[in-house]
């Protein structure tokens, strides 16, 4: 680095963050090409179903097809939000 | 006598594909090949600029395709190599012109006219022109820019390319994928504002065949209708010449990698 560098304004590097957010949507879809056609309207009927009890956004929930030695496993993950009491509808 | 048949596909637009076919083509050519690159891109005819042979279009890919021209008609000779022709898009039809039979056919007549090589230059999306111009495929140069929407573009067709080819459809032996970043900026990367190979590589999940650097020389080639890699004091145009002999299973380092070295006076102050 140079010694104006210290007193320019650079721009925070972007392509790291380009990188993350790609290796995310890559691997997402990835796992769903070629798996049957229903996976992203069943991702949406469970995000309502979980958000009745859990505050999250569809981005939280993942979907997995793995193809393991001759049988097919259907993941499904759930990010939980930090602070674990917070029920949307338990009121 | 069967030829090769090499797609150059990306999925996005705009990314580098006609420049890259035209390269490639040229190249293969260079090399005593003899070597055809056809433009799919029905409606939206670019490759006979970059190839330098617009005014001498007179027949073109869809003629044949539907009986009105024959092969030989609508072939454009390269004025450069002797082995290289172009078949032209058609300006005006649309795409639905073209046919799986007749493109069918069309490759086995180019076959049987001792061509080594076919290069379908692909029309962007994943519609039935880039359909039609991958399916009867045996190796793919995937164009890639190091940018967010054509990494994932690249990748949803990499995934076409292994399922909706005749090979993938007849059990065959898949498709010879090419990985080619094009428009690269080594500055850029440095700075951490651009995606580097090793990051377009991990995501992807395989090697690049070569890499080309963002280069003014590609637009002073477009603008005078001689394919890049003729230009043979550019970067971009060695880095095609590296990519061309590493597909023919040459193994060449990767260059053009690294901003070119600074002075001292320049370091200190940042420049
Ligand atoms: N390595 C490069 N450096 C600079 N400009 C480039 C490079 N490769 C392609 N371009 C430019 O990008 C634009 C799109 O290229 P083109 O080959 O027509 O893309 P596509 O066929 O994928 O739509 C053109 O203006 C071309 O000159
Ligand atoms: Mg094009």
């Amino acid at each position: 680095m140079g010694i104006l560098d210290f007193l320019k304004n650079k721009p925070k590097p972007s392509a790291s963050i380009a990188k993350e957010r790609l290796r995310i949507i890559v691997a997402q879809e990835r796992s769903t090409r070629g798996g049957p056609d229903y996976l992203p309207m069943m991702r949406n009927e469970l995000l309502e179903v979980i958000k009745k009890y859990i505050c999250v956004d569809i981005e939280d929930i993942n979907i997995n097809v793995e193809h393991t030695s001759g049988h097919e496993v259907l993941e499904l993950s759930v990010a939980l939000p930090e602070s674990k009491t917070t029920p949307t509808t338990a009121i | 006598m069967t030829a090769e048949i090499i797609v150059v596909t990306s999925g996005k637009g705009g990314v580098g594909k006609t420049t890259t076919s035209a390269s490639l083509a040229t190249g293969l050519a260079m090399e005593g090949k003899k070597v055809v690159v056809i433009d799919f891109d029905v409606g939206l005819r670019n490759l006979d600029l970059i190839m330098g042979c617009e005014r001498r279009v007179v027949y073109d890919f869809v003629n044949v395709v539907q009986g009105e021209a024959s092969l030989k008609q609508a072939l454009i000779k390269d004025k450069r190599h002797e082995n290289l022709y172009v078949l032209a898009a058609s300006q005006t039809r649309d795409k639905e012109a073209l046919t799986q039979e007749g493109v069918e056919r069309i490759i086995n007549e180019l076959g049987e006219e001792g061509f080594d090589y076919i290069i379908c230059d692909s029309p962007a999306g994943i519609e039935k022109g880039a359909h039609l111009a991958m399916y009867f495929a045996d190796h793919a140069v995937v164009v890639v820019n190091p940018e967010v929407s054509s990494v994932r573009d690249s990748d949803r067709i990499i995934g076409l390319l292994s399922s909706k080819t005749r090979r993938a459809e007849h059990g065959k032996e898949t498709i010879t994928l090419y990985l080619l970043l094009t428009r690269y900026n080594p500055a850029r990367v440095e700075a951490g504002e651009m995606l580097s190979v090793k990051d377009v590589e991990e995501i992807l999940g395989m090697s690049v065949i070569g890499v080309i650097p963002e280069s003014q020389n590609v637009l002073a080639a477009s603008n005078s209708g001689v394919p890049v890699i003729l230009d043979t004091a550019s970067c971009a145009g060695k880095a095609y010449h590296d990519a061309v002999a590493r597909i023919l299973g040459e193994d060449r380092p990767l260059r053009f990698l690294d901003t070119p070295k600074k002075s001292l006076l320049q370091r200190m102050f940042g420049g």
